[in-house]
């Protein structure tokens, strides 16, 4: 019998807090490979905290997350990650060489120059993303779909197994769109996984093939057809739990002991 | 005596590693012959052959190259207001240094003014985690509250028995004076520390800047990394505080990274122009305040590389605002020529291309402008070869009224023919590809005409099947009447 490998993504009870208010609760959570997830929610549900989480980014306050049977942290080469657009100074001194080079640093180390294959390598990840001609553009001439591209490219130089991408269809154009999802199928039919937040629902069932529904819990993890329902919807946009979020931050503020020593 | 420069901090260099005995020169010699004329002293600065000067001039180039290459990542990481606000918090550091030595001791000064500073940045980052308080005002507490304590205490240091000589003064705007070989190891030390930094962190500092979160996710601990930014501003302030003052120090921080920023968008090139913009400001300004005896070296300095600022924003070739102004002028004064020349052909045109000239009247009333104005349009379509004028007729003698006809030259010709065919090919791509009512094409025509190149009107020409008539029924010149320097006889038999 075959070794089981170990899964690309396993969340098990993770519980995350911000500025002492939990914005994530006990999610559980299991993703097989070649998956293209969606992660769908209403504003302030915990997407962007979900994947930050994942990355070890932000910390947890109880569970874990394992990314290929280690902590995100050891896993850091096998993940790539996308951020929102607006969490970047564009006015900063880079071409989109430069940004596209930046994700092949997971790969060359500290103090280390970068090479001519890597050079070469962040070219090839540009043409793909049909940005080349635009290599040597500051990064804040560029359009936001340009942008996007170039995000995507810095993606692709990552050489990922997971990626984690946060809201990538924000603000582009139509084109840019089409080749962002045209990117993520083809990712996907790679043998690699995708975690993609998003924000639209009338586009989610068509482009990706499992959905978690996320409202500071995970409301529901599946195949997209068994997911994409009017009841689990309703349940996901259907208002915030607010006496979850007011008890639980209840409990994180509280500086007596709320539960018996062990 | 005339070595390059480099030579002379070569041999600097060398003598600050060999001397350790050396003897404190002290630059206030360099003041005593002032009443000598003012050339022999500029000739005695710039040949350096003056220990004093030589300690002087390098330390104000030192200050400027590290400051230069510091403040391309302090201005590109938005710190500008974090500089101003640590390099007011060390006065406190420098005043109650004084007090615990009793003397001007330079590194009892430094050691507290580090210290001071960095108690000034746990401060704001203290009311910034606890408080409601909005980083710029914490900032702005901290600044001005530190640096009131530090002018009270230095105030009262000097009415105090033993501080009339102290000299703290220039630590609030700097001065050359008094600058000895010693001064200048911190400032090799913090250079070659940030080139250090700079060359073995590079890839790192520039992704911890540009996209933080990104940072993190590769595993780069971008606090560490802001906070060795930090502690590499804290040694180019404290280091260069005794000749820039405190209160001007994080000028030079970000004067020179803003002006290379005006002539780049890499950061590698910044690093470099900030350096060298910011040694120019140091040795031009050490050599005026050298010059004007009483004026205060921080500010000199700072004032140059603000000169150098404003010479950029004005005359930098590719983005500065006088070349860029004399563009547009360029532009404006083709357009109008260029609108002149397709007027001489469209009165050709209604004049049915009978005779090569016409009178000037009949262009006046086609532009719409008064003889005057066409006299001078004219004059400058002859000034520049495209048209010819006379005097009809040409014997004085003659009763009938005189009458200036024009006609063009080639070359006048040519952009005649060509602004005609840009516009009418133009006016048929828009009504026929783009679906635009036929009276609604010629104003942007009108536009385009002169920006549209010719490889575009070529392609348009293709598409449109090489056509013979625009949406108004007139003949479009072909490439061929433009060469032949005339329209081709079924065009003229058409009108």
């Amino acid at each position: 019998m075959r070794v089981a490998l170990p899964k690309p993504l396993e969340i098990h009870d993770l519980t995350v807090a911000y500025q002492q208010k939990p914005v994530l609760y006990g999610i559980d959570l299991e993703v097989e490979p070649g998956s293209l997830v969606g992660i769908i929610g209403p504003n302030g549900a915990g997407k962007s905290t979900l994947i930050k989480a994942i990355m070890g980014i932000m910390k947890s306050v109880d569970g874990y997350v394992k990314v290929f049977g280690d902590s995100s942290r050891k896993a850091l080469t096998r993940v790539g990650y996308v951020p929102q657009r607006e969490s970047v100074d564009w006015d900063f001194p880079v071409t989109a060489m430069d940004v596209v080079l930046m994700g092949r640093f997971g790969h060359i180390g500290w103090f280390k120059r970068i090479s001519k294959r890597d050079r070469s390598f962040a070219s090839e990840c540009l043409e793909q993303m049909n940005m080349l001609p635009y290599a040597n553009r500051q990064i804040g001439n560029l359009s936001g779909g340009q942008q996007q591209r170039v995000f995507l490219a810095r993606a692709l130089a990552q050489q990922s197994d997971l990626y984690l991408m946060d809201e990538p269809f924000e603000g582009v154009d139509a084109i840019t769109e089409k080749a962002i999802v045209d990117l993520l199928k083809n990712l996907r039919n790679q043998g690699k996984t995708l975690m993609v937040v998003h924000h639209d629902l009338s586009t989610a069932k068509d482009y990706f093939d499992h959905l978690a529904l996320l409202n500071l819990r995970l409301v529901a993890y599946g195949k997209t057809e068994d997911v994409f329902t009017h009841d689990l919807l309703q349940k996901t946009y259907g208002g915030k739990l607010t006496v979850l979020s007011e008890v639980g931050s209840r409990k994180l503020n509280e500086k007596q002991p709320t539960q018996e020593a062990l | 005596m005339f070595l390059p420069i480099w030579k002379k901090l070569k041999y600097m260099l060398l003598i600050l590693v060999l001397s350790k005995e050396a003897s404190v020169l002290k630059a206030a010699q360099i003041s005593s012959e002032s009443d000598k004329d003012w050339i022999n002293q500029a000739i005695r600065f710039w040949t350096f052959t003056d220990p004093s000067i030589q300690i002087i001039a390098l330390g104000a180039i030192l200050i400027g190259i590290n400051c230069g290459l510091m403040g391309g990542y302090v201005v590109s990481r938005r710190l500008s207001m974090f500089g101003d606000t640590l390099s007011h918090a060390v006065l406190p550091g420098i005043a109650v240094g004084f007090m615990f030595s009793q003397s001007k001791n330079e590194a009892v000064l430094m050691i507290g003014a580090t210290l001071s500073g960095f108690l000034g940045v746990g401060i704001i980052s203290l009311l910034k985690r606890h408080t409601k308080m909005k980083e710029d005002s914490a900032m702005g507490l901290v600044l001005s509250g530190f640096y009131a304590l530090g002018i009270c205490l230095i105030t009262y240091l000097q009415q105090s028995p033993n501080g009339g000589t102290s000299g703290l003064e220039s630590y609030l705007f700097g001065s050359l004076v008094g600058l000895s070989d010693r001064d200048l190891v911190p400032l090799c030390f913090c250079l070659s520390l940030i080139i250090i930094c700079f060359i073995l962190l590079n890839k790192e500092l520039l992704l911890s800047g540009f996209d933080p979160s990104f940072a993190r996710s590769v595993g780069l601990p971008v606090d560490i990394l802001q906070f060795c930014i930090w502690i590499l501003m804290a040694f180019c302030i404290v280091s260069s505080l005794q000749v820039i003052g405190v209160v001007l120090v994080s000028a030079l921080l970000i004067i020179p990274a803003a002006t290379a920023g005006l002539l780049t968008y890499r950061m590698s090139q910044i690093l470099v122009y900030s350096g060298i913009l910011g040694a120019l400001s140091g040795i031009v300004g050490c050599f005026l305040s050298f010059m004007g005896e009483r004026l205060p070296a921080g500010p000199v300095i700072v004032l140059c590389s603000t000169l150098l600022f404003l010479a950029v924003l004005f005359f930098s070739p590719a983005r500065g605002i006088l070349p860029s102004w004399f563009r547009t002028r360029r532009r404006g004064q083709r357009i109008r020529f260029e609108n002149t020349l397709k007027a001489c052909y469209q009165v050709l045109e209604s004049r049915s291309f009978s005779s090569q000239s016409f009178p000037q009247t009949a262009l006046a009333q086609r532009r719409g402008k008064s003889d005057a104005e066409i006299e001078k349009e004219i004059g400058v379509l002859i000034r520049e070869g495209y048209a010819t004028r006379q005097e009809f007729p040409t014997e004085q003698k003659s009763e009938l009224p005189s009458e200036t006809m024009v006609s063009l030259t080639p070359s006048g010709w040519e952009i005649a023919s060509r602004m005609i065919r840009n516009h009418r090919l133009w006016e048929l791509y828009l009504t026929k590809e783009a679906s635009y009512a036929p009276d609604h094409v010629h104003d942007d025509a009108e536009k385009i005409e002169h920006i549209i190149g010719e490889k575009t009107v070529r392609q348009i020409e293709r598409i449109l099947d090489n056509p013979q008539r625009d949406p108004h029924g007139k003949p479009i010149p072909s490439q061929d009447d433009i060469d032949r320097g005339w329209l081709s006889p079924p065009l003229v038999a058409d009108k």
